[in-house]
């Protein structure tokens, strides 16, 4: 790795890169589509001197960030944006102590919720807590401005935000690599406490303190050149930042750009001065009027959201449609050709083999409510199966089914949770439904795998980050510690067995806690058997295994037939016909 | 070597259903702009709208390539695993540009649970939303190769017919892009789709 050389990476394979070349010691994150890949790429370049981890959740993660980077080290931690909700805590008092070796908090936002379940926009997040947010727009800036992050981190003594989102995570470019270059700092946590520990009458002064400092960072935006004004025709001048500048690119090739590479502190002398130059100002951002709102308090006329969608993800194709209402010409035609109307959709499903699918179809032998999670199990409310009634957040599931239940709703309710989110935030949700003398039956779908996100290690895999064997929790033993007595472990696949258990359950006023546990089928293909074959000649097309909702199972109206290439062999159709027509390929029927 | 001066943005759309292998064909058509000296960018589904949905990848290459998305009616080449899912991007493509599409059908757990129909005349629907169609048996031809999963690599070999860069560079692409045990079958599967499409033009012509 020591010549100078260009690689093709994805915005986060970037990331990676740039948390490497800046001489990262500790990193840590919690996986969350468009984040994941960044600690795995880092992880995988098995740097003797550089630990990574998945932590249990975002919050864990930055005050491990947090406690390193007091020591002096570099450290990056990342997370999606819901995450941060999560790391709030630590987060919003992390401004306040500061930090000494360089922290970025990489925070990748999803405008138009490719995998999410919500679309909120990180900005907000750098401007209540006080620190500064960098924008990168594609995986070269990714890596250079991951690099900037740890610079002025140090310079400034505070957390900085690298956001990403979804298209500057998974698209992939040109990018400069070069050597890995641990910073010149001293490592050694000196005793601070009138800067490390914010009791009221120290609080107060860090108070004070970073309003001086977020001052000079803004003073820094006003003049670095992680800001810049690329002046071209100034008959129009558009403020804009992330892809959105990309996009601009291609639309309006002629137009004056500010391009905002730190979204925040405010560079007010660059939108003045910018403002100045051009004749018409127009704000292209996406997600909300985080600029807008300010320029337009600075004084400055502007169009923005006025002609540009506050909803939903850009592409140039959108932007063209704006140009053309801005200046009032007809839109290009965006619509999909005629032969394409009245296509079958393909929403994401659950896969093949999917263990969960097992326990949603027991589940759909009752008319109970099932509060879900975030995960693949979220998939579990669509038709057919349809067996999912809410969703909230990470840890929703478990304490949403207890509110439920003690409500005066009549109906039994039943809360359900994945391996890796119980690990997150299910364990305080058990707590309180067995210290607050609940009901519900709480079920954890234990596919040993963070598997939504592409199978990450969690606390219950006995496998860290960076493939060492480690403890490997038990979910039951947790449960029992917490204070749930009836405690079952199961196998998704059975049915019957699980239908029967949950019959049992129901007439029990006291919780219980069901661990189904089967692997994830592309995680572990050792459990993976022969495909099955349903007896065209006998079937009389019921529909049962239909009803599982299984990709592999093609049904256009007459005959079912499972496609061998996509069947794993999991034996759920097989449980679930009746007339005993479904079997291993060739096997003798 | 192709010419890298010119300020020309080629467009490639690859569609198809998640679990298919587009990301693998997406990095070996970028890695082959790449060795042929041309600015890339492309862009990639990850995630809960991987799951067996419908995806798309795209590939920009030329001088200098700000956006990684295509705009409608503008790619210049496109390769579809799926035919419904061709039809579902055929508004991708500009007028002519080359489209090779997989004869593959893949039925959508929503036809099988009978919320809506797979169309029986997807392929006249094939015909008509495309002028320069080149439909090709991928997925039979990797199965007689010995491995189902190289259908991708066939597709590309396809699309390799309507765009300018030279074979060396997708050998140096697939070689970089696929493990070492899997070079020779994916190469055949390289020629093999190259040749199929060339021969469904010459009979087309």
């Amino acid at each position: 790795m020591s010549e100078l050389k260009q690689d093709l990476l994805s915005g986060n394979d970037a990331y990676a890169r740039g948390a490497w070349e800046a001489g990262v010691t500790v990193a840590a994150g919690y996986p969350g589509t468009p984040s994941t890949e960044i600690l795995e790429a880092l992880a995988a370049y098995k740097q003797k001197d550089l630990h990574c981890e998945w932590s249990p959740n975002e919050k864990v993660a930055l005050e491990v960030g947090a406690g390193a980077a007091l020591t002096g080290a570099r450290v990056l931690v990342t997370m999606k944006h819901v995450g941060l909700n999560v790391a709030a805590d630590p987060f919003m008092t992390l401004a306040y102590t500061g930090v000494v070796g360089g922290l970025v908090i990489l925070v990748a936002d999803d405008p138009g919720m490719h995998s999410s379940q919500n679309e909120q926009d990180t900005r907000h997040f750098a401007r209540f807590g006080k620190v500064p947010i960098l924008e990168p727009s594609d995986a070269t800036e990714a890596k250079d401005m991951m690099k900037r992050g740890f610079e002025i981190s140090e310079q400034f003594k505070t957390p900085v935000i690298v956001r990403s989102t979804t298209r500057v995570s998974h698209s992939r470019g040109l990018v400069d690599l070069v050597d890995r270059e641990l910073p010149d700092t001293k490592i050694g946590f000196e005793k601070n406490p009138r800067q490390f520990v914010p009791v009221p009458a120290f609080a107060r002064q860090m108070r004070v303190d970073l309003e001086k400092r977020l001052h000079q960072i803004k003073d820094f935006a006003e003049t670095d050149s992680i800001n810049r004004i690329e002046y071209n025709d100034k008959s129009l001048g558009i403020i804009t930042s992330s892809t959105s500048y990309l996009y601009v690119k291609e639309v309006w090739p002629e137009a004056s750009v500010l391009k905002l590479g730190m979204a925040y502190p405010f560079a007010d002398k660059l939108f003045k001065e910018f403002s100045e130059n051009v004749d018409n100002v127009l704000v292209i951002e996406e997600l909300d009027d985080f600029y807008e709102e300010h320029i337009k308090a600075l004084g400055i006329k502007c169009d923005g959201k006025n002609f540009v969608p506050n909803i939903g993800e850009f592409t140039q194709s959108k932007l063209a449609v704006i140009r053309a209402k801005y200046e009032g010409k007809e839109a290009p035609d965006l619509s999909p050709v005629a032969e394409a109307t009245g296509l079958p959709m393909r929403p994401p499903t659950l896969c093949p083999g999917c263990p969960h699918r097992g326990m949603f179809t027991a589940l759909r032998y009752f008319d109970c409510i099932v509060t879900g999670d975030i995960g693949c199990y979220a998939l579990g409310v669509a038709p057919p199966l349809s067996r999912i009634d809410t969703i909230l957040c990470m840890g929703g599931g478990f304490t949403m089914a207890h509110g439920m239940d003690r409500s005066p709703e009549p109906k039994k309710v039943v809360g359900i949770l994945g391996d890796s989110t119980f690990f997150h935030s299910g364990i305080t949700g058990l707590c309180n439904i067995a210290y607050n003398k609940g009901a519900s039956i709480i079920i954890v779908l234990d596919n040993r795998t963070t598997a939504m996100t592409g199978h990450q290690d969690h606390p219950g895999t006995g496998t860290t980050l960076m493939g060492d064997p480690t403890a490997c929790l038990s979910i039951e033993k947790i449960g029992e510690a917490c204070g749930i007595k009836r405690i079952f472990s199961v196998d998704p696949r059975d049915i019957d067995d699980n239908v029967q258990l949950l019959k049992q359950e129901f007439e029990i006023d006291e919780p219980t806690l069901i661990v189904a546990k089967y692997p994830c089928v592309l995680n572990d293909k050792s459990v993976w058997e022969e495909a099955r074959e349903i007896d065209e000649e006998l079937c009389v097309s019921c529909g049962n295994c239909v009803s599982l909702g299984c990709p592999a199972i093609e049904y256009n109206g007459d005959i079912p037939k499972i496609e061998p290439l996509m069947c794993t062999g999991c034996s759920l159709c097989e449980n679930v016909c009746e007339l005993d027509l479904i079997h291993k390929q060739g096997e003798e029927k | 070597m192709s010419n890298t001066n010119s300020d020309k943005v080629t467009s490639v759309v690859l569609l198809g259903v998640g679990g298919q292998g587009i990301l693998l064909a997406s990095e070996i058509m970028a890695r082959a702009a790449m060795h042929a000296g041309f600015d890339v960018k492309t862009n990639e589904v990850h995630g809960m709208a991987q799951r067996g949905g419908s995806v798309i990848a795209q590939v920009r290459y030329g001088k200098k390539v700000y956006s990684p998305l295509i705009a409608e009616r503008t790619a210049d080449v496109l390769a579809s695993f799926e035919k419904v899912e061709a039809v579902r991007g055929a508004h991708y493509v500009k007028p002519g540009g080359l489209c090779v599409i997989a004869n593959t059908q893949i039925i959508p757990t929503t036809v099988s649970s009978g919320l809506c129909d797979y169309p029986k005349d997807i392929d006249e629907r094939l015909a008509k939303a495309f002028d320069n169609l080149s439909l090709i048996d991928a997925q039979q031809k990797a199965v007689e190769l010995g491995n189902v999963k190289a259908a991708n690599v066939v597709l590309m070999g396809g699309l390799s017919v309507g765009l300018d860069l030279p074979l060396e560079v997708w050998h140096e692409a697939v070689k970089t892009s696929v493990k070492p045990k899997f070079l020779e079958l994916n190469l055949k599967a390289f020629e093999e789709g190259r040749a199929m499409t060339l021969a469904s033009q010459s009979a087309g012509v």
